[in-house]
């Protein structure tokens, strides 16, 4: 950094720092050089050679975009040998490819005065490509790729780490393509549309940006180019919102192209947001179904037996009178309310409020009980804490060794999955403790393939070896913990031979692997909902907050316990207060100080009992509660033992769902409310990583829909509440009020870029780790965890261990994903992962329905041999409607966290004849 | 007498003991005792250069890979010889695969590298079943592997064949194709000698330069340099072929004039038109200029390149532009397509031709091909793409389009 590289371009000295390219150290001149092929943060090949440059005393041009400055260079970047170079492969280009829509291309041949007609091209070569459309994604148009290979390094080293393009050929027939058969889908393609989100010239475009370019709906952007100028704006840009992904917890940064209220294409702006230009198929493809024909237009109010439209008036005013009439009859506490977790801030915390101080119960959940409130409940223990430790960005400089456990990163949390790829790829060394087969396995140093069920064995292990062979951070286990003698007598029996019986996991591997995290400079832990989703997950969590202190692995860059959360809100919602027990801000409901300051802010008296949570509210069903209202969930299909949960919704008195479709759980409702997708409002969403970021309206709703928080507003008026908030913005105004870490957020300051809380004053900066001084309980709690076994094992009757999950494809209960056309086509049906072992004994076949069946339902899907799962274990999703696996899941549930266990249960799996 | 042709038909080629009996390994011995300084002195004493194409000074190569700091360096024997016209190095390699492996060996020993990557063209079968014999018989015998000579050297071999790329001669694309990825050149500089193969410092030579090695450590630089005439220094391996009377590998004085080189050969038969000097990346040189010393600055001085040694005798019974046009399919289709003057370049180089060749055309082709060579020169990634008009634009300056001034 220090030293500087003097030299002159186009006879004005300019010094830059080492390493330094002539085409930066020219920008700081402001001379602009044109290139193709160069693309922020990918590496370049320097292959359009657009961008030479005659430098004093060297034979050929050379290319600015990857030639470093040295000392005394003369460089000339407009001479017209330079000119004609240019001119001359502009011209190549135009003669060989078609370039109409390369709007880049078109703007430099304009400035360089290149002609069309110089180099004519063979018409036979690649201007006869045909289109080829092999996916349900995006078009891949060869004709007008000029082979810049910006796309075969989004694929490979520059993003993706996927490969499964590459150039083709050579000469003339170069060109990009995969192995085998050429298809994409039979490729190892996993469609994030990187390659399509650097494409400069069209050649690769979505399915509905291709459809509507052909029609003639969307005309191809003019721009134009100068040296001294850059581009300048674009005389015809497609308009373009930037935004937050809403399916994941990842939180990337997304701009929305819409033509005439359609989504036409999602792009990532390089460099910005978590993702910086990446995206997965989800969050490039998945959309549309913010469009789809579903979409509640209405409020439907339940009449004579059927859901019939209704006016807002008509649905809100039986809202009003049955919520007043039950809490009139039973109590407040006879209501509850489901907030959710991929709605915004600013409706959870309405919601929450609603519930509190308008009903006046504190019997207010979100899915996160359903997910990680057994993560939340042991870092909470162990640390006083609730969220991530540290930010994803820290992966790409700062760990060198990732523990990740119960996580299938790669089809979960895609984009974060990039940067542990790139984290490996630079040498950082992966611990995986899974039983899967999953993509990260191939890429781990040590698999610890344990069974589902026996974490608490392999993580004690790991814990035993550490403090055994002396591998533990006395220093800050002094310091900053307590409890350490306890967890050291308690760890004892986990010997490695004693956790192989326990776990099947290989004892040298288990010594190596503990070996290697403690050991490592920067260890950070990641895990999802393999740990979380059983009923010790509150333990087997605290084994992992164990490992991390023990050896000090907290509190630095590149370190820390991260609970990688699923939906896109999941942090937000509960940060809102969306919790039975805790207030926003995670002030625990009868905490003195915290309570009162809350009610005053609110204005009324706040119960002093915490509420129920959402798996007791669904047994209190009929019971204590009488009345449910839903907001964006559906419970009906993502609760465990769905027979047993739709008898307990049935005997509610009155149920309202507001919702964007009509779900399982709004098909039963007394009225449903349509509200507005991600796409048609304003407001924030909270990342796994606790970066607050801007939600922007893209479109406007489908006919009567209103936003959650608007519908809440109406809906607390009418119960004599004056409330009134005119925009999203009115109602961050007093989050910032309410949730002390969010006082330093505003929207100004998060117009470009999210920032992570703790974040308490207007100056304040962020906080992408915590605890680099302390723990909010102060000391760090070690705890002794015995191991529990699971509720349901294998036996006789029922001898294959149920597994449960998702794909890449589809998210959650499906809601959205199966209403995108492209997901929906590209993984239409319920897949049983079957090892082939098993398969053969059962005598089932790659691809024939089988029945799956537990003691509580039975489903039937079509079987996938494959050596994913082990011997003895089959994988479902949760996805799909009708094929649920939660129709066999057992309701068992953590002592602590109330989180079902999801991840185990027993099952017998059964061929079907095949149809026909 | 020959130097490095000293070994053909001598013996069988793979038979360590009888390399020792000639005087085998007697060079490494030196080497070792000389220290790597002083061999690298002697090197540059020498004036050895790289005999390849690019006539680079050996001893600069050297001196540049062992300052390198790197944790692991390489040494590469190119023997992706794909030049048309060029069969030197397969006689090498064929004949005395021993001289090979101890050149790389004192290479190894003089710059720091602990690995060697053989890389022979994938038709060459009999060098790589040679060379590959020579390499498990040294490795047997202990000088290959961890402690050669008892002096502490560690150093191994590795064969690699290539898939019958031409690109892949480039340094680059060679590193690229040992890596495992596609044959492509790379942009220089970084060069090889920091940033090579694996990204480490790496020694790469042709097979010729290195098969000088041995007898430069043995004899001393000064005795090398003395072998050659007219300034130029060493000796240099010629491949003769087309009109002559004995076409064939011929090792003569660097320096040696053209015209008495075709005598070596038995003089040309029939009437001379021209000389493909240099290969396919080679110009057309009339016979007016047949008294040009063969060294590479005086081959510059006349327009001309030495290039990999290949000299092509053409009588006036060849279409010339026939002979382009086969050049520039050549340089079309062997354009490994990653940079556009190249991939297009060449494409419609060679659709220029073809219309001179086929004597029709718009009549502006010359102007067009001068155009385009010179911006293929200029912008072109490696060697391929910036010497692919070098035959056609010497073609154009000495004998002109069809019937017009042909000599």
């Amino acid at each position: 950094m220090s030293k500087l590289i003097e030299l002159t371009i186009d006879n004005q000295p300019v010094a830059v720092p080492a390493g330094a390219t002539l085409r930066e150290a020219a920008l700081s001149l402001g001379i602009a050089t044109p290139t193709l092929c160069h693309y922020p943060g990918l590496a370049t090949g320097s292959n359009c050679r657009l961008c030479v440059v005659e430098v004093h005393g060297a034979r050929a041009l050379v290319p600015a975009c990857s030639r470093p400055a040295e000392a005394g260079m003369q460089v000339t970047t407009d001479s017209e040998r330079v000119r004609r170079a240019r001119r001359t492969v502009l011209e190549l280009l135009l003669g060989e490819t078609d370039t109409t829509r390369a709007p880049e291309l078109l703007a430099y041949a304009r400035y360089y005065g290149a002609k069309a007609d110089r180099w004519p091209g063979d018409p036979a070569g690649r201007r006869a490509l045909p289109v080829v459309a092999d996916n349900p994604f995006f078009v891949r148009d060869y004709a007008k790729c000029i082979l810049c290979r910006r796309c075969t390094e989004a694929c490979g080293e520059g993003m993706q780490r996927t490969f499964a393009i590459a150039v083709t050929g050579r000469g003339s027939a170069t060109g990009i393509g995969t192995g085998g058969t050429g298809r994409l889908t039979d490729s190892p393609c996993v469609f994030c549309g990187n390659c399509v989100g650097v494409c400069p010239t069209g050649a690769l475009l979505s399915l509905p940006e291709h459809a509507a370019r052909a029609a003639g709906a969307a005309a191809t952007e003019r721009l134009d180019w100068h040296p001294a100028k850059g581009f300048g704006a674009a005389a015809a840009a497609p308009p373009a919102v930037r935004t937050t992904c809403a399916y994941c917890g990842v939180g990337c940064t997304v701009e929305l192209h819409t033509h005439n209220g359609r989504i036409l294409k999602a792009a990532a702006p390089p460099a910005v947001g978590v993702n910086r230009g990446s995206l997965c198929v989800k969050g490039r493809f998945g959309h549309d179904f913010v469009h789809h024909l579903d979409r509640l237009t209405t409020p439907l109010v339940r009449k004579d037996g059927a859901l019939t439209p209704a006016t807002w008036d008509e649905a809100l005013d039986r809202v009003a009178a049955e919520l007043t009439r039950i809490r009139a009859r039973y109590g407040a506490d006879a209501l509850a309310g489901l907030a959710s977790a991929k709605c915004t801030n600013e409706e959870n915390y309405l919601l929450q409020k609603f519930m509190r101080t308008v009903i006046g119960t504190h019997n207010v959940d979100h899915c996160a009980r359903l997910c990680h409130a057994s993560s939340v409940a042991a870092v909470s223990r162990a640390l006083g804490s609730t969220a991530m430790s540290n930010s994803i960005g820290e992966l790409r400089h700062d760990i060198d060794c990732l523990l990740v456990t119960g996580s299938n990163t790669t089809e979960n949390h895609p984009v974060i999955a990039l940067e542990m790829k790139a984290a490996i790829a630079r040498g950082a060394r992966l611990i995986l403790v899974e039983p899967r087969r999953i993509e990260l396995a191939g890429l781990s140093t040590y698999w610890l393939r344990q069974r589902p069920g026996s974490d608490v064995a392999v993580f004690n292990g790991m814990a035993r070896v550490i403090i055994n062979e002396g591998l533990a951070d006395a220093e800050f286990i002094a310091r900053r913990t307590e409890g350490f003698a306890e967890l050291r007598a308690a760890v004892q029996p986990f010997t490695p031979a004693r956790v192989a019986e326990l776990s099947g996991v290989d004892p040298d591997d288990l010594v190596a692997a503990a070996r290697l995290y403690a050991t490592s400079r920067a260890a950070g832990i990641f895990w999802g909902m393999g740990i979380s989703q059983h009923r010790n997950g509150t333990d087997a969590a605290l084994t992992l907050c164990n490992l991390a202190l023990l050896t000090g692995q907290i509190g630095r860059p590149g370190t820390g316990l991260n609970p990688l959360r699923g939906q896109n809100n999941v942090q937000g919602a509960s940060d809102m207060g969306c919790l039975p027990n805790l207030l926003p801000g995670y002030v625990p409901v009868g905490e003195r100080t915290g309570h009162a300051r809350l009610a005053e802010l609110w204005g009324v008296a706040l119960p002093a009992e915490r509420g129920l949570t959402a798996t007791e509210v669904t047994e209190a069903m009929g019971g204590q509660i009488k009345g449910l209202y839903v907001m964006g969930e559906n419970p009906l299909l993502t609760d465990p033992n769905l027979n047993h949960a739709r008898e307990c919704f049935a005997r509610l008195e009155f149920l309202v769902v507001q919702d964007i479709f009509l779900s399982e759980t709004a098909a039963i409702a007394d009225v449903v409310l349509p509200a507005l997708s991600f796409a048609e409002k304003d407001g924030t969403f909270t990342n796994t990583e606790r970066r607050v970021q801007r939600v922007r309206r893209v479109r406007d709703g489908p006919g009567q829909s209103r936003a959650d928080h608007g519908i809440l507003c109406a809906l607390a008026r009418r119960l004599g509440a004056a409330w009134q908030y005119d925009s999203a913005a009115a109602i961050f105004a007093e989050i910032r009020q309410a949730v002390p870490d969010y006082a330093g957020i505003s929207y100004d300051r998060i117009e470009q870029e999210g920032l992570c809380w703790p974040c308490p004053s207007d100056d304040h900066p962020g906080t992408p780790y915590l605890f680099a001084a302390s723990f909010p309980r102060g000391r760090g709690r070690l705890h002794p965890v015995p191991l529990i076994a699971a509720a349901e094992l294998p036996d006789a009757d029922y001898p294959l261990c149920l597994t449960t999950g998702r794909v890449l494809y589809h998210w959650h209960g499906g809601v959205l994903s199966r209403r995108s056309a492209g997901l929906d086509a590209i993984c239409p049906e319920a897949m049983v992962e079957l090892n082939p072992a098993d398969a053969a004994a059962l005598g089932v076949t790659d691809g024939q329905m089988v029945r799956v069946r537990s003691r509580r339902g039975e489903v039937t899907a079509r079987a996938d041999l494959t050596a994913r799962v082990d011997q003895g274990t089959v994988f479902m999703t949760f996805h799909f409607s009708e094929a649920a696996a939660n129709l066999l899941t057992i309701d068992a549930l953590d002592p602590i966290a109330k989180i079902p266990e999801f991840k185990v249960c027993a099952v017998r799996v059964e061929p079907l004849d095949q149809p026909g | 007498m020959t130097l490095l042709l000293r070994r053909l038909g001598q013996a069988d080629p793979t038979d360590l003991a009888a390399y020792r009996a000639a005087g085998g390994y007697s060079a490494l011995s030196r080497a070792l005792s000389l220290g790597a300084a002083a061999i690298i002195a002697e090197l540059e004493q020498s004036g050895l250069c790289g005999r390849g194409g690019a006539a680079f000074p050996a001893a600069i190569k050297w001196d540049g890979v062992r300052r390198a700091a790197a944790d692991q360096k390489y040494v590469v024997l190119n023997g992706d010889e794909s030049e048309p016209g060029t069969f030197k190095d397969r006689t090498l390699m064929e004949a005395d695969p021993f001289t090979l492996i101890e050149a790389m060996t004192i290479a190894a020993y003089a710059v720091g590298a602990g690995r060697g990557y053989a890389y022979v063209r994938g038709e060459y079968a009999l060098a790589a079943e040679r060379l590959g014999a020579a390499i498990a018989a040294a490795r047997r015998a202990g000088l290959l592997g961890e402690d050669i000579l008892g002096a502490g050297l560690a150093f191994d071999i590795e064969l690699r064949q290539g898939a019958g790329a031409y690109v892949s001669g480039e340094e680059t694309a060679l590193f690229a194709s040992i890596e495992g990825g596609r044959g492509e050149p790379r942009t220089k500089p970084p060069f090889p000698t920091t940033h090579g193969l694996f990204g480490r410092p790496t020694l790469i030579h042709n097979v010729e330069t290195l098969a000088n090695v041995p007898p430069i450590v043995l004899h001393g630089g000064a005795w090398y340099a003395g072998l050659g005439r007219n300034g130029a220094a060493g000796v240099k391996l010629f491949c003769l072929s087309g009109h002559v009377a004995r076409p064939g590998v011929y090792e003569a004085p660097l320096g040696i004039p053209l015209a008495e080189l075709l005598d070596h050969a038995g003089g040309v038969t029939g009437r001379l038109q021209a000389v493909l000097l240099g290969g396919a990346a080679g110009a057309f040189v009339p016979p007016p200029l047949l008294a040009t010393p063969l060294s590479p600055p005086a081959l510059q001085a006349a327009g001309l390149t030495l290039g990999s040694g290949a000299v092509m005798v053409l009588n006036d019974t060849v279409d010339l532009w026939q002979v382009a046009l086969q050049l520039a399919r050549f340089f079309a289709h062997e354009s490994c397509g990653k940079c556009v003057p190249c991939r297009l370049g060449t494409a419609r180089q060679a659709e220029l031709v073809a219309a001179v060749a086929a004597g029709g055309g718009r009549g502006d082709e010359p102007v067009r091909l001068q155009e385009l060579g010179a911006v293929m020169a200029d912008a072109s990634i490696c060697g391929l793409g910036q010497t692919a008009s070098w035959p056609v634009l010497s073609l154009l300056r000495h004998f002109g389009p069809p019937g017009e001034g042909r000599v």
